[in-house]
């Protein structure tokens, strides 16, 4: 039962971070102090730290500087991005509708409603595949001349399933309206050409590809007008008031450069760890389905449902077995609910409520795997003999 | 890992269950932390006195200063329809509910003992005072906590030997006074904390708009009758009433008056002085005897009919397997049917039962 011990399979939760990162972060907590808004030389060491993460980001996704916006993470650029595209499209077009697939993140999920409940904003939502999967042709049919924004996520953070992204930005630019993507899971795994693919608007944050906590960023192309969700300042091209957080933008640029140079080696090595745990969790488990797209999926991710298990109690068992695993998203306190993407699928509630989510990253090695492979069978048992 | 055995501590985030903790690690037990989620009323789902946001926050705090892991399990839906269901039942057929004493047996001491042996524990300790001591026979005596003003033996009494076998109470030699002190040496910064009374599904709240809430024909006006039958006013609907309440009856009388009894049938509320409160005997059904043999004939022991009454002497007839009489030396006031008479030897819990009825004898 040593805790600190434990083999850790969340990494889609959040990764840890990169000694090289921390590294290019601490001068900016110590000599570079300075406020990027101040006239004087601690000020503009700051600024040009800022500036030049601002480059590297835009260089990785292949827009131009002025198209990056940092933020507080993934929640805030989904916040930003729905929430000052819908009411920025209202004041230009009087547009009041927003789209939306039922396997949002809640950060989008709930700030559409909330634009529903408290302004007005009409919310319809896409259908899905058994996969999770949104059909770029429903989103062709779903779009109505009043639609402000669209959002679907890249890259699903509890099946792990990808989205033809690519097809649907194409059919919203064709049909001018904005289209925002929730690309925080993808990001870490997954190149991301904005020249090919026509997204106004995509979220990230850094702690998901071995960044800090609390940094993330929107990328808003040029044409995407927001009106901010942060004001009382200048920063951020205005689009996010507060004084910059400097080491935490340095360290999600060095980042996200790190996970571009190695992505390539990366994702071959998880994949066939990943094709592994698959495997091996079917095989060993009577009444256990993946959930997700089994080839579109990211290449980190293995998603499954137990039938009859209780999920909570599962991680429980897993933790003091020295496995840290998540139910689908990282959630403390289990709800009784199956969750909506699960439902989104198709999935029974006898069904849903025994979900498991195991995300592997750098540090997980085939030996990792198989000692997983060799644990969860029994405890998978055990949390079937002991749902209520 | 230590070669004692695995031991979940059931956690409220108070002082007491985060001391059990810091024992049983001195101990050399191998512990781990559970508390459970319950269910409160929609809308008030922050505010379940046994798991508030900041009750789980503060448990989480001491695992991690302990250095053990915690978890929060969910019983919403098991705690709704084991008490908080009978409860509104119990209301509703007019008697007192002791929703606490039906969660320690069938929540406590089985829902989330359950979950503790699934994930490998060898007992389950919680922080009340009470002892529990191994005789000849090789069963376990409950016993009264040696701080005599914190004792909990009352709401532990209903469990029975396969619960206790397996349960461990790290306090109940202790005095609370010394449980604020280790809590002090730990740092685990939870003395201060106020301790509830009430029931946790209420968040604080007064049962009566509960129980409105749960269903309107609950609440039917009536009349407020004394001993003999006459009318002197209406009441509120009997479910907000509970025998020996004396204030908010809206009555003016030149004695004053206290509840009597709740007559289902007429839906009468029956009020009456302090010496027709008085009840020299009481009968007590689904009695449960703590060493599993039904005592023979009648003997003498020590009364609780409530969690904070204190113990009256009495006389206990056994009329059959599950009823007994309890006859007392001096006449009680408050003998609330739903509530249990919890029977004592000395320090020794000997059983209990549900109380039914009361008389003047």
């Amino acid at each position: 039962m040593d805790q600190n011990k434990a083999i850790y399979l969340d990494y889609a939760a959040s990764a840890p971070l990169d000694k090289r990162v921390l590294r290019e972060m601490m001068p900016y907590f110590e000599e570079n102090f300075g406020n990027p808004a101040s006239i004087h030389s601690y000020g503009q060491r700051a600024e040009a730290a800022i500036e030049s993460a601002r480059e590297r980001v835009a260089t990785t996704f292949r827009v131009t500087p002025q198209e990056v916006v940092f933020t507080s993470g993934g929640t805030e650029s989904d916040n930003l991005a729905i929430r000052g595209a819908a009411f920025s499209k209202r004041e230009i077009t009087g547009a009041n509708r927003i789209l939306i697939s039922p396997v949002e993140h809640h950060a989008v999920l709930e700030t559409a409603q909330q634009l529903s409940k408290h302004f007005g904003f009409i919310v319809e939502f896409l259908s899905v595949d058994e996969f999770g999967r949104v059909d770029p042709e429903e989103v062709d049919a779903g779009i109505k001349p009043d639609t402000a924004i669209v959002s679907v996520i890249y890259a699903n953070n509890e099946i792990g399933t990808i989205n033809p992204i690519r097809e649907i930005a194409a059919i919203c630019r064709e049909k001018g309206v904005l289209f925002h993507t929730d690309a925080v899971q993808a990001a870490a795994h997954l190149t991301i050409n904005l020249n090919e693919t026509p997204v106004d608007l995509l979220s990230i944050g850094a702690h998901k590809f071995y960044g800090p906590k609390g940094i993330g960023s929107l990328i808003a192309r040029k044409g995407a007008k927001l009106v901010p969700v942060i004001t009382g300042g200048a920063q951020e091209f205005s689009l996010r008031a507060g004084t910059s957080n400097v080491p935490y933008i340095v360290g999600l640029a060095e980042a996200l450069k790190l996970t571009s140079e190695n992505r390539e080696p990366n994702s071959l090595r998880m994949r066939a760890l990943r094709d592994r745990l698959i495997e091996g969790v079917l095989e060993s488990i009577p009444r256990a389905k993946l959930t997700g797209h089994p080839v579109e999926r990211l290449p980190n991710h293995a998603s499954f449902v137990f039938e009859g298990a209780d999920a909570n109690l599962l991680l429980v068992m897993l933790d003091m077995a020295g496995f840290a695993c998540s139910s689908g998203s990282a959630c403390k306190v289990g709800s009784p609910k199956p969750s909506e993407i699960l439902k989104a699928i198709g999935l029974s509630s006898n069904w849903a409520m025994g979900s498991l989510r195991v995300t592997l990253g750098v540090d997980t090695t085939l030996e990792i795997v198989e000692k997983f492979l060799k644990a969860l069978p029994p405890l998978v048992e055990q949390a079937r003999s002991l749902k209520a | 890992m230590t070669d004692k055995p695995l031991v979940a501590i059931a956690m409220s985030g108070g002082v007491d269950s985060s001391v059990a903790a810091a024992l049983l690690q001195e101990q050399g037990y191998s512990v781990f932390g559970l508390m459970l989620r319950l269910w409160s009323e929609p809308g008030l789902e922050k505010e379940n006195q046994c798991c508030t946001p900041d009750s789980m926050a503060q448990a989480r705090r001491v695992a991690a200063r302990l250095g053990f892991p915690f978890y929060v399990i969910d019983a919403r839906e098991y705690f709704y329809k084991m008490i908080v269901q009978s409860f509104i039942a119990g209301y509703r057929s007019g008697i007192t509910p002791n929703p606490c004493m039906i969660c320690n047996q069938t929540v406590r001491w089985g829902f989330l003992w359950e979950k503790a042996a699934g994930l490998g524990a060898k007992y389950m300790a919680t922080g009340h005072y009470a002892r529990l001591q191994r005789c000849e026979e090789g069963n376990f005596l409950l016993l009264r906590g040696i701080d005599k003003s914190k004792d909990q033996s009352y709401v532990l009494s209903r469990l029975t030997q396969d619960q206790l076998v397996h349960s461990l109470f790290p306090l109940g030699g202790l005095l609370k006074s010394q449980v604020k002190e280790i809590a002090d040496k730990y740092q685990l910064g939870t003395a201060n904390r106020k301790e509830s009374q009430d029931l946790c599904f209420l968040g604080g709240r007064d049962y009566r708009g509960f129980m409105e809430r749960q269903e309107e024909q609950a609440v039917k006006r009536g009349e407020i009758v004394d001993s003999r039958g006459k009318v002197l006013g209406e009441h509120e609907g009997l479910v907000g009433y509970t025998i020996g309440q004396r204030k908010g009856l809206g009555l003016f009388a030149n004695r004053p008056l206290y509840v009597l009894m709740k007559d289902q049938q007429t839906n009468r509320l029956v009020v009456g002085t302090e010496e027709e409160l008085s009840f020299g005997e009481l009968i007590a059904g689904d009695a449960r005897w703590l060493r599993g043999v039904i005592p023979e004939g009648s003997f003498k022991a020590e009364v609780k009919i409530r969690y904070r009454a204190k113990p009256a002497t009495g006389t206990i007839e056994i009329l059959d397997e599950k009823r007994f009489r309890a006859t007392f030396e001096e006449p009680l006031r408050d003998i609330t049917p739903g509530q249990y008479a919890v029977l004592y030897e000395g320090d020794v819990v000997l059983g209990s039962g549900i109380i039914e009825t009361s008389s003047l004898r």
